[in-house]
């Protein structure tokens, strides 16, 4: 639902991250976001291709490492997926969940030429 | 072609913002509470019946964030010491607050004749869990009439909560809320959060909630 803001921070780091290295183009940038953050990796392809327009990042591809949720029971410590929108640790039956991994949104690396 | 390394957090350019709105806010010795809940849980009012509470101790202002009009600031206008009403319709995102809003909000405020604002966010359960504002404390509200799963369909929201607001309490002989299936999913999903029951139509526990609100505001006094 916010994919706009958002997608105009990866131009903008991506922009800035070549200009440091000197980059005459960006091929391609590997994004990591996670299940839980709720953001829509089609919905951010397309703003970018409009946000990008003119610069130097124009076409470039964005490749998404989706991270699934991963939840962690404190009562026992389990790591687990959760499997529908019930959270229960499958071993003790705890209701005390964390979220161990799902809420990554970060640009991990790019090509650029 | 070769590879660059960049390993960079997407929302770190509202964080860096939010986290000057909170220098500034502790330079001036306000603080600030970011209410969220989804579209007619009750926002509004239980900013009315804060400010109608704390008002003789304490210098409330007031952030309206709304995708449009200014119902809302209109409505506290005459309670609060200052009101600024934000329209999201025509920001890059109309789903949420977001730092750089407060940051603006806030060069037209007197800060230094303030001691809480209070931020009312766009009604929305998802978006705002995104976005930090400079804030001190998160605040959820969830009605009876939304029914009592919400956290469980949006959990992320009540996650990063200081406090959880049950409101319209006084509904609770007409629908079918369980307060403790509720209770039982917010601890759950976050132990941390403070649990209030309130109703802002007959008051009831806003007393309670008002007091929190000193205490946190007295604890983070001492911490600055």
């Amino acid at each position: 639902m916010h994919e706009l803001g958002i997608t105009e921070n990866i131009v903008n780091i991506a922009l800035a991250k070549a200009g440091e290295a000197q980059a005459g183009k960006v091929i391609q940038i590997n994004l990591v976001i996670g299940e839980m953050s709720g953001f829509v990796p089609d919905c951010i392809q397309f703003y970018f291709d409009t946000l990008s327009k003119d610069t130097i990042a124009q076409g470039a591809v964005l490749h998404f490492e989706l991270v699934p949720a991963q939840l962690r029971c404190r009562n026992c410590s389990t790591i687990f997926q959760p499997q529908d929108t019930l959270w229960t640790c499958p071993k003790c039956r705890g209701q005390s969940i964390e979220i161990s991994k799902g809420r990554e949104l970060y640009i991990e690396s790019m090509e650029v030429e | 072609m070769k590879k660059i390394e960049v390993i960079q957090n997407i929302l770190e350019a509202n964080e860096t913002i939010a986290s000057r709105n909170q220098q500034l806010l502790d330079k001036h010795k306000v603080f600030a509470i970011n209410i969220m809940s989804s579209p007619g849980a009750g926002k509004t009012s239980l900013i009315l019946q804060t400010l109608a509470k704390l008002k003789s101790r304490l210098n409330v202002a007031v952030i309206e964030g709304d995708v449009a009009s200014t119902v809302d600031a209109e409505k506290v206008q005459s309670e609060a010491k200052a009101v600024v009403q934000i329209n999201t319709r025509n920001m890059p995102e109309s789903c949420s607050l977001m730092a750089a809003m407060i940051e603006s909000a806030l060069k037209d405020m007197p800060l230094d004749n303030i001691d809480l604002i209070l931020i009312e966010n766009v009604g929305n359960l998802i978006c705002p869990s995104e976005f930090t504002l400079g804030e001190h404390k998160r605040v959820v509200i969830s009605s009876l009439p939304e029914g009592d799963d919400k956290p469980t369909k949006y959990p992320l929201i009540f996650i990063d909560a200081d406090a959880v607001i049950v409101n319209k309490m006084d509904l609770l002989p007409y629908v079918d809320f369980d307060i403790a299936a509720f209770r039982h999913s917010v601890e759950g999903l976050n132990p941390k959060a403070e649990l209030f029951q309130v109703s802002c139509k007959t008051k009831e526990g806003i007393g309670r909630w008002c007091s929190w609100v000193l205490e946190q505001i007295e604890t983070n006094d001492t911490k600055r």
